[in-house]
């Protein structure tokens, strides 16, 4: 009863003459999303976490400060200091700072400048007080508390 | 008589590619950081001119949302002791939409709300005025020993609250109001629309000194 015949044998074997091409894809979108991280942090840094985050669009408006405790306490103690582009800085440098970074950006972008603060989370709030007072001064007002998010309960 | 040579195969063997492809790929997936430029917004306040001194604003009292984090994180929340902040955002909406006692505009701007928003007015003499400019505020005071991840935890809720009223009065979430960008003039009336009469009214106090580090 050799009703169910197998039908004819076609090719068995997949394609594979796309696959490179597709991995091709994957690699270019891989290559364009990619930053590769141009400076050492050399701060601690554990963002904490928080649920109303929102988008920052303009990535050229942003300079970043890292703060928390040094990852080497050998060499720059245990309190918690500030880092800017690849060093550590004192409180009062930040408005040198502010003003260095704002003369990065054309004339018209240069009061919109957003400083995206990551702050580790076992920072107390006198030296993050001490920075935005800083911030202040240099009239650099635009502050974001860099954090990651939290699935809600 | 340069007669070409009988090649054996004119094509590269492409077998290959896809391994290179493929080191390439892990490579880079290994890299990468995708970035991330996530967190919470805060406009600090201008500068204060040392000649100048800071503007004497008056405010009543119940115009006033009170909440204290001291050196050990515990909350103090309009005069009352907290374990934790999962009511704060509900506290909150509740003080800002309570219209205690509105002028014309505030009643103007009551009348524009979607009716769970208006469900929310308990009109009690003791909570704000009206939520628009000149009424309700929200107060966070924390100590300089309080730690960081609280204060954003508490700031955090602050912001929920007033997101989640903006994106009810426009009939999203307050996911998708958040990812508004005011990029194309849809997106910004929309933003617009929901901050309209209410704008964000949080005051960060200077923090104490008390148990500094």
């Amino acid at each position: 009863m050799g009703k169910f015949k197998k039908k004819t044998k076609t090719s068995e074997n997949i394609p594979t003459s796309a696959l490179p091409d597709i991995i091709f894809m994957l690699l270019f979108f891989f290559m364009v999303t990619t930053v590769l991280r141009e400076q050492d942090i050399l701060v601690e840094q554990k963002l904490p976490q928080a649920t109303q985050l929102q988008k920052l669009e303009k990535k050229t408006l942003i300079s970043y400060l890292f703060v928390g405790k040094p990852k080497k306490p050998a060499l720059y103690g245990t309190e918690p200091r500030v880092q800017a582009n690849d060093v550590l800085i004192n409180t009062k440098d930040i408005i040198f700072w502010v003003n260095q970074e704002k003369d990065k950006l054309s004339e018209v972008e240069r009061d919109q400048i957003t400083i995206s603060m990551k702050a580790d989370r076992d920072v107390k709030m006198g030296p993050i007080s001490d920075i935005q007072f800083e911030l202040r001064e240099a009239d650099a007002r635009k502050l974001l508390y860099a954090s990651t998010g939290k699935v809600e309960k | 008589m340069a007669k070409s040579k009988n090649r054996t195969s004119q094509e590269v063997n492409a077998g290959s590619m896809a391994d290179i492809a493929f080191l390439l790929l892990i490579f880079f997936l290994v890299t990468t950081t995708i970035a991330s430029d996530k967190g919470i917004q805060n406009l600090l306040p201008p500068k204060q001119d040392p000649n100048v001194p800071p503007p004497d604003i008056k405010l009543n009292e119940r115009n006033i949302f009170n909440i204290l984090v001291n050196a050990n994180d515990q909350l103090l929340v309009e005069g009352e002791y907290v374990d934790n902040t999962d009511l704060l955002s509900e506290d909150i909406k509740d003080f800002l939409l309570n219209f205690g006692a509105p002028d014309a505009d505030a009643i103007a701007l009551f009348n524009g709300l979607p009716q769970s928003l208006k469900a929310r007015a308990n009109r009690d003499p003791k909570s704000s005025d009206h939520p628009m400019s000149g009424g309700a505020v929200v107060s966070i005071k924390t100590n300089r020993g309080t730690s960081y991840e609280k204060y954003l935890e508490v700031l955090d809720q602050v912001k929920r609250a007033y997101f989640e009223i903006y994106a009810e009065r426009v009939g999203l979430t307050s996911d998708q109001y958040r990812a508004l960008t005011g990029k194309n003039p849809a997106e910004k009336a929309l933003i617009d629309k929901g901050k309209e009469g209410l704008p964000l009214a949080i005051s960060i106090a200077e923090p104490d000194k008390i148990g500094a580090n």
